[in-house]
């Protein structure tokens, strides 16, 4: 069969992710030291582990609710608020998702029309262009700068925005660069979106994972409520990328709408995570604070030696990233992380995965032991020295 | 927990200059908190977790359960003192529950750790009875595997 002619155009369409390829490359290689990775390094804490071994234990596993367990949206509801001041129903506008990845997709195919602009803050994770395309949506990228700490500044937005414009994506704490967001940064960027149709989705994934600042988010500002959907999850935070759960938040008329995408492609998300994150979210405050600790320690460790190396980089505020330039070697990106990886062993991501405005950079994710970190510090350290030669 | 103590417990061969880095602050700074508290005897010293069977050492380690009849005023202070003078004792330390003093005891032999037992500990005055246990295998030591390492299941690149 000539399966050309037979599967969806858009899908043909669709680019594979940029971090494939080099993927395939570091996986025939043995030895390899990872700074590539988007997931935390610790395991699941073990209270959380704990719930879902006596629900597998007591419980039958059937189907919940469609948005999700009530109990766990109520939680959802009161974690927001007491983190973030943000104030929603658990019973009517929160969706519980397989992680936030199908929070995503539902917020963009839930309100983008064909021929729709979507705004796409860059370098960012890899997923919103593809998922706009697939809606038949036009994604408009927005690079950002290093010199602005990669944030999104109100002028850069404005400069986007046409009558065409629908949603614009903001992914604060940011993989990759670990560029945040401040309250005054966003209050910048709400007074451009105030009194317009435009909608946010607001990627907040990383918001456990700042240093220094609490994460602050769009949604709390003064008319930006009825206007935002806020993606979250239990991924990073929690340590639980396996378990797949994350939630959507967003204005009634909006979820109760988003969630017949949710009911027809998914039922409901596994009910053992979802009894699980009940317990992450009620009673695992320490064991966040204790892998942000760590996290920490990592990245102070990482920024003083990437500078000290020649590998300038700014000082990332979130996330588990660091976004070193790496434009004094001469080398793009995708050709420093082929050739560190072949001289050294050593796999980080070309920043260009993330967009074209991350060329230039390179991803390096301290999602690592203390240990492990050193050693790939002392082969980078190595590798830039004989490039110089 | 003091930051520093936190990464030394971890890895105390870590250079001042990358617990610097770490902790936000200078190589001196962090200097002169090491040599603070060492002064104040905070850190009384640092020393490597081996497995011992890799190193081949052939010693012999027995965990002693020691129950004691407490002295008047000095309560197991006075027995304590005097078992902890020996060379043999890696360990000791006054425990709640149904035994007063743990002992880790180290020897060649299995022979000679028992003798040590029976000749030195049992002998002591106020030594009411000893149960000694012999240690097989070590898994963890100070938070660390000792027979292998965690494998990392994650793929080698993701977004």
């Amino acid at each position: 069969m000539n399966y050309e002619n037979i599967l969806s155009r858009r899908v043909l369409d669709m680019k594979p992710s940029g971090i494939r390829r080099f993927f395939d490359l570091a996986a025939q290689m043995d030895d390899v030291i990872s700074l590539g990775v988007g997931e935390p390094d610790f395991q699941t804490p073990w209270s959380i582990r704990k719930t879902a071994i006596n629900v597998l234990e007591r419980k039958r596993i059937v189907y919940t609710a469609n948005s999700g367990l009530l109990e766990l949206r109520h939680s959802i509801a009161g974690y927001l608020n007491r983190k973030y001041n943000l104030s929603y129903d658990g019973e009517h506008e929160i969706i519980v998702t397989v992680g936030g990845s199908e929070a995503i997709d539902m917020a963009i195919r839930g309100v983008v029309n064909p021929g729709d602009e979507v705004l796409i803050v860059e370098p960012s994770f890899v997923c919103y262009g593809p998922i706009v395309e697939l809606t038949c949506g036009v994604p408009v990228p927005i690079p950002t700068k290093a010199e602005n700490k990669f944030k999104l500044t109100a002028q850069e937005l404005r400069e986007k925005i046409t009558d065409k414009t629908k949603l614009l994506i903001l992914p604060f704490p940011n993989n990759p660069t670990g560029g945040i967001m401040t309250r005054e940064d966003l209050e910048a960027i709400a007074e451009v979106l105030r009194g317009t149709d435009i909608m946010v989705l607001s990627d907040e994934i990383y918001s456990e994972m700042t240093y220094g600042r609490k994460h602050c988010s769009i949604a709390e500002l003064e008319g930006m409520r009825e206007r935002t959907l806020v993606v979250n999850g239990f991924s990073k935070a929690f340590a639980m990328t396996g378990w797949r759960l994350g939630y959507l938040a967003g204005p009634e008329p909006v979820i109760a709408q988003m969630v017949k995408i949710h009911q027809y492609a998914i039922m409901s998300s596994p009910t053992v995570s979802q009894y699980a994150a009940i317990e992450a979210l009620e009673h695992c405050d320490d064991d966040v604070a204790h892998m942000v600790d760590e996290y920490n320690r990592r990245r102070r460790y990482l920024v003083e030696a990437f500078n000290r190396i020649g590998m300038s980089c700014f000082e990332p505020e979130g996330a588990f990233y660091v976004f070193p330039c790496i434009k004094s070697t001469g080398l793009s990106s995708e050709e420093f992380c082929e050739r560190l990886l072949e001289a050294e062993k050593v796999a980080v991501v070309p920043g260009n995965a993330f967009g074209e405005s991350g060329e230039g950079f390179v991803r390096v994710s301290y999602a690592y032991s203390l240990k492990h970190l050193m050693e790939a510090v002392k082969r980078i350290t190595h590798f830039l020295e004989t490039l110089e030669k | 927990m003091n930051e520093l103590l936190h990464l030394l417990k971890q890895n105390a061969r870590l250079t001042n200059a990358q617990l610097a880095d770490m902790l936000g602050t200078t190589e001196a700074a962090v200097m002169m908190e090491i040599q603070r508290m060492e002064a104040q005897g905070i850190i009384r010293g640092y020393s490597a977790i081996i497995n011992e069977e890799l190193a081949r050492t052939n010693e012999v380690e027995a965990i002693i359960e020691l129950r004691v009849t407490p002295k008047r005023d000095c309560g197991f202070d006075e027995i304590a003192k005097t078992i902890m003078m020996y060379d043999e004792v890696e360990s000791l330390s006054l425990m709640s529950g149904s035994y007063d003093l743990s002992i880790c005891v180290k020897g060649s032999t299995l022979k000679e750790v028992a003798l040590f037992v029976s000749q030195r500990l049992s002998a002591l005055e106020g030594v009411v009875s000893t149960a000694t246990s012999f240690v097989l295998k070590r898994y963890k030591e100070k938070g660390i595997l000792i027979d292998e390492e965690e494998k990392d299941e994650r793929s080698l690149v993701c977004p």
